[in-house]
């Protein structure tokens, strides 16, 4: 099968997005184990923490995804594991996020 | 019939938004799994790529508008904090629900659940959106590309899935209302 386009800027998309669904929890994670860290995070004093709990995991999902882009656009890359890769941070995320699991931190 | 305006706005969130976005899950996901299957009799045409792709940027417009009008004036109304001496909780969505042991789980596992993992939605379809603009019909050549937007999808649907049962539940055992009281319909007298 002849391939038009190199993957990786469908990899870089891929990838970005995982680290992104991971930063949400880690940075939520992180919010609540540290009182200087959830203050910082009051980006809108209504919506408290997660204001910036958020912002931060987009502002760097995007950035992520801008330099992984600039670097994988014209080249193919391991797509298999780097699906591997954005699947686990993915799901890690999701588990990471239900509180039961992030109380454990 | 009458619905006060913190009623509408969750209603928008929940029911426009977020239920929207739920149902426009399954759409996409048939998409994608027939993109996925290599058999497939019949190659996508100019048209059904154009509809995907705005069929996905209308889906990653339904997840940020679901999760920003959540975050930014749902959020607020539900984790006030009300003066000290207050005794009907009503209006004070988050206290109320943490004032029972019966229902404090709500809160401590519902929305603190809810409030995180529905991120995770807006940015699994913002990124299938984008791949699916980048490549169009190209990612016939592309199988695992394909295998990673059903995955995300799939995920996607479980998150925005779970932000959706919490806060339907939420919203039953104690709703966000409020503000100025909006008549819809006249009921008759009896």
């Amino acid at each position: 099968m002849t391939t038009a386009r190199p993957n990786g800027a469908g990899a870089a998309a891929i990838l970005a997005a995982g680290i992104g669904a991971f930063l949400v929890a880690v940075i939520a994670i992180l919010a609540d184990q540290s009182a200087a860290i959830k203050s910082a995070m009051i980006f809108s004093k209504p919506t408290g923490p997660l204001s910036g709990v958020t912002t931060c995991a987009i502002v760097l999902w995007l950035a992520s995804w801008a330099v992984l882009h600039a670097r994988w656009r014209n080249r193919s890359v391991a797509l298999a594991r780097i699906n591997a890769a954005a699947f686990a941070l993915l799901i890690l995320g999701l588990l990471l996020t239900f509180p039961p699991i992030a109380d454990l931190f | 019939m009458e619905i006060t305006a913190r009623g509408l706005w969750t209603l928008i969130h929940g029911m426009g938004f977020g239920a929207l976005y739920l149902m426009a899950c399954s759409g996409a996901l048939v998409q994608f799994y027939r993109c996925n299957c290599a058999e497939s009799a019949t190659l996508p045409t100019d048209r059904d790529e154009k509809f995907l792709r705005i069929y996905l940027v209308a889906m990653a417009a339904l997840a940020w508008l679901a999760v920003l009008t959540g975050a930014y004036i749902i959020y607020p109304w539900y984790r006030a904090v009300p003066p000290l001496g207050t005794a009907d909780l009503a209006a004070f969505p988050q206290r109320l629900l943490l004032a029972s042991s019966a229902t404090s789980g709500w809160h401590a596992i519902g929305m603190e659940w809810k409030e995180h993992v529905a991120w995770i939605a807006p940015i699994a379809i913002t990124m299938a959106a984008g791949v699916v603009l980048q490549y169009g019909r190209d990612l016939k050549n592309h199988p695992q590309l394909r295998a990673a937007l059903l995955g995300f999808v799939w995920i996607s649907l479980v998150a925005a899935g779970v932000a959706g049962f919490f806060g339907a539940m939420i919203n039953k055992n104690a709703p966000v209302e409020g503000g100025p009281v909006i008549h819809i319909v006249e009921g008759e007298q009896k």
